[in-house]
């Protein structure tokens, strides 16, 4: 999830009272449209260049397919496919795994992390917290990390021989590998929590601050404080952010990349290199295979889309209902 | 920052405090101590990565370390950082540029179409950007631009959230009459814009540059995909190719010492910059 593209959330503008609009003479409005045009041109060309053709040069190669005639480089014939690409796609066993792999991972570390990162959040900002801005800044410290690099230190940290934590585990009896096959998932999940748990704190954080004070008061007269005061007066208060730190972290799981394919890089021995959808579009694409792996890239947006739409209509489900 | 949330300004319970505060601890040991190891771990001599304890020092050699990593391979690293700093401070410069141009555009001037565009502006902020990602490589491929500074730089300019947020910021920050007064005074529509407008949006300037700056640093796939020639890459593929290479020779510490020098410019502007982040980030979620 290095690779979640965390959108900055928006920094208030300052409040000035909306200025009445003054409607545009006819004659200007050729004159607004040219000059409009002009301040988009150079980010709607680059736009369209860089996210628009790529989707849709992938949405027309998935339905096509290269044919060589003959056995030893013939003539290379593209014919239409229709949807034999995404079938093919939904019988490559490997991307099929690698879709549940991803969907398990998900299901259970977005909870726990955002779990912790509201639990820190209400911490932080109850009374009893104290240094509360060195808290801050050493949770979100993390996200300076770029995931790659994050993922090479992980790579030797958990390295059995080297690891602080083997120690004190078997000590307690636990006796780990964390690099094994079957540990890989939870490493790579604590990696993702690790990156990213103190981000999302911030964002929930802040919804917080912005809780008005009288609110609080009120509950704390009424004789509501500590976690009671938490869990009925504050997070419903904030949960437009975390509905937003949810939508992010799906989106950021669907699109896993960086933590298994370094691992996978570093050549630990149970690390897979088809941990993750996005690792098997790539590896298609380089096996001269770039139409099933066309098709792959547009099931798997296809699918994070319905699931971040799906986040936000339940969430606003659950808002109207409230 | 600190709300004054009105004369209840009682102590909590001693039981209270001290509970809350040891999780906040808990919490800031499981943050640092990889850090910590990753720091302890740059500065142990050759070959006694393995032996020692993992979290103390032993046979310090900081600087030994520090030589052999920016000399090994005719100083391939410093090269990798030099292109970070490159890809990250032109794609940010860049994307803030053309992001306020477009977002004022679109807040400022009444035209038709400005909805529909906007909206998919929008919604490919939705779109994970890894999907972008492979088919954008096979593209360049075919144009032979694969393995240039290009064909980092070019996806880099481009920050559709930079767009959106540019748009909300001069809608709600520029007033109509100020521009108004500019054209009144025979001012063009570029020099209003630079002379007038600009300046009013200085903070959400501040914001895009740096959550641009931050995400094309932290990228990884796109260079991955892209480039092949060591004297082109960022220091994060860089790295994750030295981690790779272990087995071919390259003594672990390399990668290690490198991970920790990489940090350490960033951490700095990161702590200096503190109240930009803050801004960007705290005044986010309150809507």
């Amino acid at each position: 999830m290095s690779s979640q593209t965390a959108p900055p959330p928006v920094p208030a503008p300052p409040l000035t009272p909306a200025p009445p609009r003054a409607s545009a003479a006819p004659g200007r409005r050729h004159r607004t449209a040219l000059n409009a045009a002009g301040f988009l041109a150079p980010f709607g060309l680059l736009f369209a260049a860089m996210m628009l053709a790529p989707i849709g040069y992938a949405i027309y190669q998935s339905f096509f397919t290269v044919r060589r005639e003959g056995l030893f480089g013939g003539a290379q014939t593209t014919r239409f496919a229709g949807f034999d690409n995404f079938l093919d796609a939904l019988h490559d066993a490997d991307f099929t795994a690698s879709l549940g792999r991803v969907a398990l991972l998900g299901v259970v570390q977005v909870p726990v992390m955002l779990g912790l990162a509201l639990a820190l959040a209400l911490l932080l900002d109850s009374r009893s917290a104290r240094f509360k801005k060195t808290f801050r800044l050493t949770f979100f410290l993390p996200y300076a990390l770029p995931g790659a690099i994050a993922a090479v230190m992980w790579s030797f940290l958990l390295v059995k021989d080297i690891s602080p934590f083997t120690g004190p585990l078997s000590a307690l009896g636990i006796h780990t590998d964390f690099l094994s096959a079957g540990w890989i998932p939870v490493s790579i999940g604590n990696m993702i929590t690790w990156g990213w748990t103190g981000y999302n704190m911030l964002i929930i954080y802040s919804a917080l601050q912005a809780v008005p004070g009288e609110v609080i008061e009120a509950a704390t007269l009424d004789n509501c404080t500590g976690w009671r005061l938490a869990w009925y007066v504050k997070i419903p208060l904030v949960r437009a952010a975390l509905v937003l730190t949810t939508v992010f972290s799906v989106i950021g799981t669907a699109q896993l990349y960086t933590e298994p394919a370094v691992l996978a890089a570093a050549r630990i021995p149970g690390a897979s290199s088809k941990f993750s959808p996005i690792m098997n579009t790539t590896l298609n694409a380089s096996q001269a295979n770039p139409n099933l792996a066309a098709a792959e890239s547009v099931l798997l947006a296809l699918v994070t889309l319905v699931l971040s739409f799906g986040v936000l209509k339940f969430a606003q489900r659950r808002m109207a209902d409230a | 920052m600190t709300t004054s949330r009105g004369p209840m300004a009682t102590r909590s319970p001693l039981p209270a405090r001290l509970v809350v505060n040891a999780l906040l601890g808990l919490m800031t040991l499981y943050t640092l101590v990889p850090l910590w190891w990753l720091f302890v771990s740059a500065t142990k001599g050759e070959g006694y990565l393995y032996r020692g304890s993992p979290l103390w020092f032993s046979h310090f050699d900081l600087g030994g370390n520090l030589s052999r990593v920016f000399s090994f391979q005719d100083g391939a690293f410093s090269s990798w950082l030099a292109n970070s700093a490159l890809y990250s401070l032109l794609g940010a410069a860049v994307s803030t540029l053309l992001s306020v141009m477009a977002g004022f555009a679109l807040a400022k001037y009444r035209f038709r179409g400005r909805e529909a565009i906007f909206n998919v502006i929008l919604a490919s902020v939705l779109i994970p950007a890894p999907m972008f990602a492979l088919p954008l490589f096979l593209m360049l491929a075919k144009l032979q631009l694969t393995d240039t500074y290009w064909a980092v730089l070019l996806p880099s300019f481009v920050s559709p959230f930079g767009v959106y947020l540019s748009r909300i910021y001069a809608s709600a920050s520029v007033p109509d009459e100020l521009l108004e007064a500019a054209r009144m005074d025979g001012a063009g529509e570029q020099r209003a814009f630079f002379r007038i407008a600009l300046p009013v949006m200085t903070p959400a300037l501040v914001t895009v540059f740096l959550f641009q700056f931050v995400s094309v640093w932290n990228n990884y796939l796109l260079p991955a995909l892209m480039l092949n020639e060591a004297s082109k890459l960022p220091v994060t593929v860089g790295l994750v190719q030295w981690r790779s290479e272990f087995a071919n020779g390259v003594p672990p510490m390399l990668p290690i010492t490198g991970a920790f020098v990489s940090l350490v410019p960033l951490l700095i502007a990161f702590v200096s910059l503190q109240r930009f982040w803050r801004s960007g980030l705290t005044a986010g979620a309150v809507k």
